[in-house]
């Protein structure tokens, strides 16, 4: 057993870091480096697989094995990994256009198996690292090199696309909350079956603009709703409004003082509530932050592994006697 | 059941080998009952080779041409290494599978036909104005008509199985007839009946009653003069058991799994003619082997590196179309310089193509068909039981140089089988992996002097963390590296390491003489029939040799060599030129093609007619 404690530094590859000044992923680099210190497992013991993008290059600047992979592929790489080696601490890195666009089908079924791996998307809304095109997270009407009349799709909600696939832990984060956003980080490492972590972050380059409400501290409680488990949904910097849901309709409802009894208490384990969290967009509701979703279920190597453990281990049985079979002949 | 047999005169003949094709509608059983004839030809001490030919719809329109499904096997004394070209003996169940088969059926052979299922409708169906058994049509066969229906549904009426059940025995009555053809036992069938009925005892007793009772009709009736009885075949002393290739592939990888004392994982996502490698793999995850169904190409691609980055033995199987989606990935699995084994079961394309049938086709895209400068091995198998042997190749060059290698295979070899002698531990190839040096002295791209190839160190090993990806990395270092020169150098020693594979291969073996006026040029599954046409060429006085070519990428470094001692050069392919267009560009060398692009296999007689063409041509 590993006695010595490590700490983020430890957990700091040397590379020179390259993201473009004032990028919110320095911030979320620093938190999860915490996060794995805090974890305790032995440094060897981490993977970081990531795809293509601006927050792909993540795996370069964190000390354990890393993987750089290819456009969308880190989710079924990082499968193929944990599943043959489930004692890992296996981290995919991805964002709105590698994690949701080119890499969509493997980031459902990677939700849809519940395997154990630890998913945190970037959520930009914007592909940077090609220099501004419209991703599926890219807002309606926003003007982008690809959408120079505005973007007429519309848009994922990340975390509610987790949601749907029922996945066991969803939750929102943003760059610039580091208390809560790091909360929420450990929380993850702590989940078995997949996470999936949304953090909003700016492109400074790019989409600059895309989180201006939630920049000032103090300003942003007022657009955002921080969710938590067997806590009222309340929000506002002076904690006066709530959150009712009549015939399942959200409504904002402002009080004074004590909490309204219709004010609905959030429920973690609850999907329907988790997927009604989800879809509450600006500036008509507050913008969720927290864990929408943690649920307990088998996860996908579990399972596997108990059906092993069912089978009967045959792992000691002789070569031949497996090449034989049961109708193999003697010729003398 | 020892009950005494009726002795009866019949003439038995003896035959060196024997060709049978059994055929009928997709839902007649054709391929259940093929098996088992050729399972039992090989516990009778046969040399055989099978070959499947079914549609692709899974049910086309019941008794219809489309829907015709076949299983043919050729069996015998000698090395029998086709399923043989034209049968002796036609099973039909339907008048459409006499429809489909007889074009390829030699005057004088037998016809066996279901004479029950040969109604006005049927007989529609299948396009016939007349009844071809008996409207005198079939004059120049042996037309022997068995009544299957009735006979399956009198031996059964005390069964207590609904009629239409019972009817569907019909396939084991024929197969009771062949079995008392041929003289081979009913134990292997009877025994495997058992097994595969185990849950429903009505319906085994059922199947076992009827395969007896074809067995005692074929015995008692008089219209069955003729019995044939096929030398043993002189195979070496050794447990034996039939494989498909595809079950052989599988094999091969838990085998090397095994020697490399590492868990197998096979990432895969179903294809024909490849499913079968994953089913196969599926029941054997209780021996650390790691199967994992994956919801694409591209994922099973990706899951592979997965599990190779994670140091197991990674594997992952497709066919054609599901290679073209794994290549981009492939180029990821080439630049990380991880070891894996993708095998490729050919068949008919491009795009879906003849999903069912065989083809050669997808060589060049095996050897060239990445983007950027991206060398990997490629071996391709030559019967179904070499599937055994080129896939275990396959895996010790994948790990003995970190890289991928690619197996080429084809629907024919995947469903074809033959008798696969099991080998003992002490017989296999010794696996070597490049050992990791020190923690303080490893570097993630530094390389073994002698292969070239990189350490293999994986998560979980203490003090070996490092990170590697699809951008290029500096020498040694393995850190991102845009150095214009130390591109060029990376480049260079990704070839040189794959060039260095051939240091494995051994001196070209010749069949025949090793020099003289044509050299047949084989690769993958043309094995038999090239082999079978050569040796028949050579008794015919022609001067001709054949060498097979297990290597594709690189190629044998004394092919040239062996090329040059001869006057012509004939590549028999099941494609329009490709290996061709390979030896062409490596060896300056120009060879005559024999091209089939038919989604059937090249048979000897085709081999036979163009050697005797190029060389009468002299």
């Amino acid at each position: 057993m590993e006695n010595t404690k490590l700490t983020a530094k430890d957990f700091s590859s040397n590379l020179p870091v390259k993201w473009c000044p004032g990028c919110g992923d320095f911030a979320i680099l620093n938190m999860i480096q915490k996060t794995l210190a805090g974890m305790g497992l032995p440094h060897e013991k981490y993977a970081v697989v990531s795809g293509i993008g601006c927050s792909s290059r993540f795996p370069y600047y964190v000390n354990t094995y890393g993987f750089h992979s290819i456009h969308g592929r880190a989710p079924a790489i990082a499968t193929g990994l944990k599943l043959s080696n489930p004692d890992l601490s296996v981290w995919v890195i991805t964002g709105d256009g590698d994690g949701l666009s080119i890499g969509g089908n493997h980031m459902l079924h990677a939700i849809r198996r519940n395997i154990g791996l630890k998913i945190v998307l970037f959520n930009n809304r914007i592909y940077a690292l090609t220099k501004g095109q419209a991703s599926p997270t890219t807002q309606p009407g926003t003007r982008t090199k690809t959408t120079p009349l505005g973007s007429i799709d519309y848009p994922f909600i990340p975390a509610r696309f987790a949601v749907g696939l029922d996945c066991t832990f969803v939750a929102r984060g943003i760059d610039t909350d580091i208390a809560g956003t790091s909360a929420i980080l450990e929380r993850a490492a702590g989940h078995n079956g997949t996470t999936f972590v949304e953090i909003l972050q700016k492109c400074v380059p790019f989409s600059d603009k895309e989180f201006d409400p939630l920049k000032d501290p103090a300003a942003r409680e007022d657009v955002l709703l921080r969710v938590a488990h067997g806590k009222p949904l309340v929000f506002g910097r002076d904690r006066n409004k709530g959150i009712a849901f009549r015939n399942f309709r959200p409504e904002i409802v402002e009080f004074s003082g004590k909490v309204p009894d219709e004010i609905a208490v959030y429920d973690e384990t609850n999907a329907e509530m988790a997927y009604l969290i989800s879809g509450f967009t600006q500036p008509e509701l507050p913008l969720p932050v927290g864990v929408f979703r943690a649920t307990r279920k088998p996860s996908f190597e579990e399972l596997y592994y108990d059906q092993v453990k069912a089978v009967g281990d045959t792992r000691g049985h002789e070569l031949e006697t497996l090449l034989a079979g049961p109708d193999a002949w003697e010729i003398k | 059941m020892n009950k005494a047999r009726k002795n009866r005169n019949v003439n038995i003949s003896e035959l060196s080998s024997a060709t049978v094709r059994f055929a009928g509608d997709s839902g007649d059983g054709i391929q259940l009952v093929g098996s088992q004839f050729a399972n039992a030809t090989a516990v009778a001490g046969n040399d055989l080779s099978t070959l499947p030919d079914y549609p692709a719809e899974i049910r086309a329109p019941a008794g219809t041409l489309a829907g015709v499904s076949g299983f043919q096997i050729s069996f015998g004394d000698d090395s029998v290494m086709t399923p043989g070209n034209k049968p002796n003996v036609l099973l039909v169940m339907n008048p459409a599978a006499l429809a489909v088969n007889l074009k390829n059926l030699e005057k004088g052979s037998v016809v066996i036909a279901n004479s029950d299922a040969f109604s006005p409708a049927a007989l529609e169906k299948a396009g016939y104005a007349s009844n071809p058994l008996e409207d005198g049509s079939l004059d120049n066969y042996r037309v022997i008509g068995v009544p299957a229906n009735t006979m399956t549904e009198n031996a059964l009426k005390d069964s207590g199985l609904p009629k239409a059940q019972a009817l569907k025995c019909k396939n084991f009555y024929m197969l009771g007839i062949m079995f008392w053809m041929y003289g081979l036992p009913l134990g292997p069938t009877r025994e495997w009946i058992k097994t595969k009925f185990k849950k429903s005892a009505d319906v085994a007793a059922a199947n076992a009653k009827v395969l007896e009772a074809g067995y005692d009709y074929a015995e008692t009736t008089e219209i069955f003069d003729a019995r044939f009885q096929t030398k043993k075949s002189p195979v070496a002393p050794g447990k034996y058991r039939n494989l498909t290739g595809n079950e052989a592939a599988a094999y091969a990888l838990i085998t090397a799994a095994k020697l490399l004392k590492k868990k197998l994982f096979y990432g895969s996502y179903p294809i024909t003619p490849a499913s079968e490698i994953l089913h196969t793999l599926a029941k054997h995850r209780a021996n650390d082997v790691v199967v994992f169904q994956a919801e694409d190409e591209i994922s099973a691609m990706c899951s592979t590196i997965g599990a190779a980055f994670g140091g197991e033995l990674a594997a992952t199987g497709t066919s054609g179309p599901g290679l073209s989606l794994k290549v981009e990935a492939l180029g990821l699995a080439v630049i990380a310089e991880l070891p894996m084994v993708v095998i490729d079961v050919q068949r008919g394309g491009p795009s879906t193509g003849l999903p069912t049938k065989t083809e050669q086709s997808d060589l060049l895209q095996a050897v060239y068909g990445r983007h950027g400068e991206c060398p990997l091995v490629v071996l391709a198998a030559s019967s179904p039981a070499d599937c055994f042997t080129t896939t275990l190749e396959a895996a010790r060059i994948a790990v003995k140089y970190m890289t991928p290698v690619i197996v080429l295979s084809n629907s024919y070899l995947s469903n074809g089988s033959e008798p696969f002698r099991i080998p003992k531990l002490s017989e296999l190839p010794k696996f070597q992996v490049s050992p990791l040096p020190s923690p303080e002295n490893f570097q993630p791209f530094m390389r073994d002097p002698e292969t070239l190839a990189r350490p293999w160190a994986w998560p979980g090993l203490k003090g070996y963390e490092h990170r590697i990806g699809g951008l290029e990395k500096a020498e040694g270092t393995g850190a991102i590296s845009y150095d214009p020169e130390n591109h060029e150098r990376m480049t260079n020693l990704r070839a040189e390491k794959v060039a260095r594979v051939v240091k494995e291969i051994p001196p070209t073996k010749i069949f025949g003489v090793p020099e003289g006026e044509l050299l047949v040029v084989g690769w993958g599954s043309t094995y038999g029939a090239i082999t079978s046409a050569v040796t028949e060429a050579r008794r015919a006085g022609f001067s001709v040799s054949s060498i097979h070519i297990r290597n594709i990428f690189p190629l044998p470094p004394d092919l040239g060599a062996v090329m040059r001692r001869f006057r012509k050069v004939l590549v028999p392919e099941e494609n329009s030129g490709q290996l061709r267009m390979l030896l062409r560009s490596e060896f300056m060398r120009e060879p005559l093609g024999l091209n089939k692009m038919q989604g059937q296999p090249l048979n000897s007689e085709e081999v036979l007619t163009k050697i005797k063409e190029v060389l009468r041509g002299n």
